[in-house]
């Protein structure tokens, strides 16, 4: 049995998802779950069904944003005291930026997104892809403690019983120290869908799509039920879409139960972004297409013609 | 004003990945490497920085494998300055690799005013190395970044997060600056830039030099595999105007009672 704090993000009053899958992987150890601000009381009680014995809400002075010296220096000293033996976070845009600097203030080792993992007599061992989904490899951990790992989003998926603890919340005061580097201004995105690092579906097209307003019917399709439009690099860099839609190599790993590509070929780099989908639909004019080769479902049809009427089909379902 | 840049060799994201005999690494004999496509923004954005700071130094240092300098090469050509390698095995960790950047940095008897990276190399997907080595040299970091703007050694920079969302950071040199697709286009080595690229300066050392040891490994690999390959899925012919209706209503029959997945 390993003592183990699970580092989470408080979104407009909600737990990331990432979080219940975490702790539905480390029922059988003794698990804190620690968020710097204010863990509002309804995480706090579905935290602790899901195996959190304590819940800790960090507090002090220059943590309203991030940045990652303050939450480093923050988190540091509330680990040390802990004397916690692994540190597991989602891996967010945050939990990415600071885990490794928090790491290395332990002088300590990580595992990056990791998309599964078992802690055998309370030692970890993970599975990691590495060169883009082309290989898997077992992780471990080693030097001195505590240890700290990312977990993919939708990887492990939602724990399917509950394994209720103590649940007490807590306030701990922590220090930011000083901050070179802070947040001046934060600039919303376009998007108020889901992240696709965190999207359950997404809807993704290709150089197909011809034009940047064609993107219309996926959004349609996506709105219907509930998915995040993703890209492939070609539509991004033809202008249709901006990066932060690209999946891929060079784009964003994703991990969906249902992807849906439209007009992609399935080049090997797209490949390596969305592979580990547990549900691939492609719909393409080229019966040839490789992406017919990693698809569960192919349709070989025209997009601008099946993609309005599986919207049309999705709605009468919904 | 010191700039330094840290690069990486991978394999070309072409490259076919065989895991090795006792399954601790990928074969590596056969294997096309090209510069990390995210350290080709890194660079640019040193070579930029350097136009806007006369009398700036570009020095890249690399971590990697002897037999093949290739993208310090191109780091030259497209005009760094000098350039430094650390001799290693192809599979250190993030830890070892943060380790012995910071030693080859400190190496070279100048303090950085500014190191660029890529946001992750493409090879162990790890993104950890830009904020190890920021955390070990005690200067601050922003990773992910896809805007840079400096005046006077004080550094604007955009980080891309979820949705498309941007953070906006103000930071004082010394800072580390982990680049992300989209900051800038990479120029290309010109001819000349090759040529001269052949005379300048590149140092060597081993990790020993530069205080790395096996005691620094921090994670271990093992069991590398191929993943499973996926069982052949259905394919539905929908070319036909007069057809598609109903095979669309079939593959989202299918999604929600066979896959369950809407
Ligand atoms: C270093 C490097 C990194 C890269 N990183 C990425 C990455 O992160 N992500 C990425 O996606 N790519 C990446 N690529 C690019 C990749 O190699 C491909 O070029 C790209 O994925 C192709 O995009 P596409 O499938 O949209 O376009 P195409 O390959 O042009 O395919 C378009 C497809 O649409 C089909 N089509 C055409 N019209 C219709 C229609 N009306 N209805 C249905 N189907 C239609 C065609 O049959 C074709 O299969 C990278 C490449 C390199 C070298």
């Amino acid at each position: 049995m390993a003592k183990v704090l699970v580092f989470t993000e408080i979104t407009s009053d909600n737990v990331k998802s990432v979080t219940y899958e975490i702790l539905g992987k480390l029922a059988g150890n003794d698990v804190d779950v620690a968020a710097v601000g204010q863990v509002p009381a309804g995480a706090v009680a579905e935290l602790a069904k899901f195996g959190a014995a304590n819940i800790h809400s960090l507090k002090g002075d220059n943590l309203d944003k991030y940045s990652p010296e303050g939450y480093a220096n923050a988190l540091k000293e509330f680990i040390g005291n802990g004397g916690y033996d692994y540190v597991f976070a989602g891996s967010t845009s945050l939990a990415k930026d600071l885990f490794p600097r928090l790491s290395g203030m332990f002088d300590a080792g990580m595992a990056s997104e990791v998309t599964n993992f078992t802690m055998d007599g309370g030692t970890f061992a993970g599975t990691r892809p590495l060169f883009a989904g082309k290989c898997l490899a077992k992780v471990e951990i080693e030097g001195p403690k505590p240890h700290f790992v990312t977990v993919r989003p939708n990887a492990l998926g939602m724990p399917t019983s509950e394994n209720a603890a103590a649940g007490s919340a807590a306030d701990a005061s922590v220090s930011a120290g000083e901050i070179r580097a802070a947040i001046k201004e934060i600039i919303k995105g376009a998007s108020e869908k889901l992240d696709l690092t965190e999207a359950n579906i997404i809807v993704s097209g290709g150089r197909a799509m011809k034009e940047a307003a064609n993107f219309k019917i996926l959004d349609e399709l996506a709105d219907t039920i509930g998915a995040t439009v993703g890209a492939s690099r070609a539509a991004v860099d033809s202008g249709y879409a901006p990066h932060s839609m690209q999946v891929g190599q060079t784009g964003k790993t994703v991990a969906p139960s249902l992807y849906i590509a439209c007009g992609i070929s399935g080049a090997i780099q797209h490949l390596a972004g969305m592979r580990t989908s547990k549900c691939i639909v492609a719909i393409n004019t080229d019966p040839d297409a490789p992406i017919f080769t990693k698809a569960d479902y192919g349709i070989v049809g025209d997009l601008f013609q099946i993609v309005p009427i599986l919207t049309e089909e999705f709605k009468k379902i919904m | 004003m010191n700039i330094f840049v840290c690069i990486k060799q991978v394999p070309d994201t072409e490259t076919k990945i065989t895991p090795n005999g006792d399954g601790t690494f990928i074969e590596t004999t056969s294997i096309k490497w090209i510069m990390n496509p995210y350290d080709e923004f890194a660079v640019e954005q040193a070579l930029l920085t350097k136009q806007a700071n006369s009398g700036s130094t570009v020095t890249v240092v690399r971590v990697g494998g002897v037999k093949d300098t290739e993208a310090l090469r191109t780091a030259l050509a497209m005009g760094a300055d000098e350039a430094i390698l650390v001799e290693s095995d192809d599979n250190l960790d993030s830890f070892m690799t943060a380790k012995a950047l910071k030693g080859a940095i400190e190496k070279s008897g100048k303090s950085a005013d500014v190191i660029f990276t890529g946001k992750q190399a493409i090879d162990d997907d790890c993104l950890q190395v830009p904020q190890l080595l920021a955390g070990m040299l005690n200067i601050p970091s922003v990773s992910v970044v896809v805007g840079c703007e400096e005046a006077g050694g004080t550094y604007t920079l955009k980080r891309e997060v979820e949705g498309g969302a941007l953070e906006v950071y103000e930071v004082t040199a010394p800072v580390l600056i982990a680049c992300n697709k989209g900051l800038n286009t990479p120029r290309y080595a010109s001819l000349p830039g090759i040529m001269k690229a052949k005379r300048k300066p590149l140092a060597q050392h081993s990790l020993a030099d530069v205080g790395v040891t096996n005691e620094d490994r921090r994670v271990k690999y093992s069991n590398f595999q191929l993943p499973p390959e996926k069982p052949a899925g259905k394919k539905f012919d929908a070319m036909d105007e007069a057809a598609q209706a109903g095979i669309v209503a079939e593959v989202v029959g299918l999604l929600r009672n066979e896959a369950k997945v809407i």
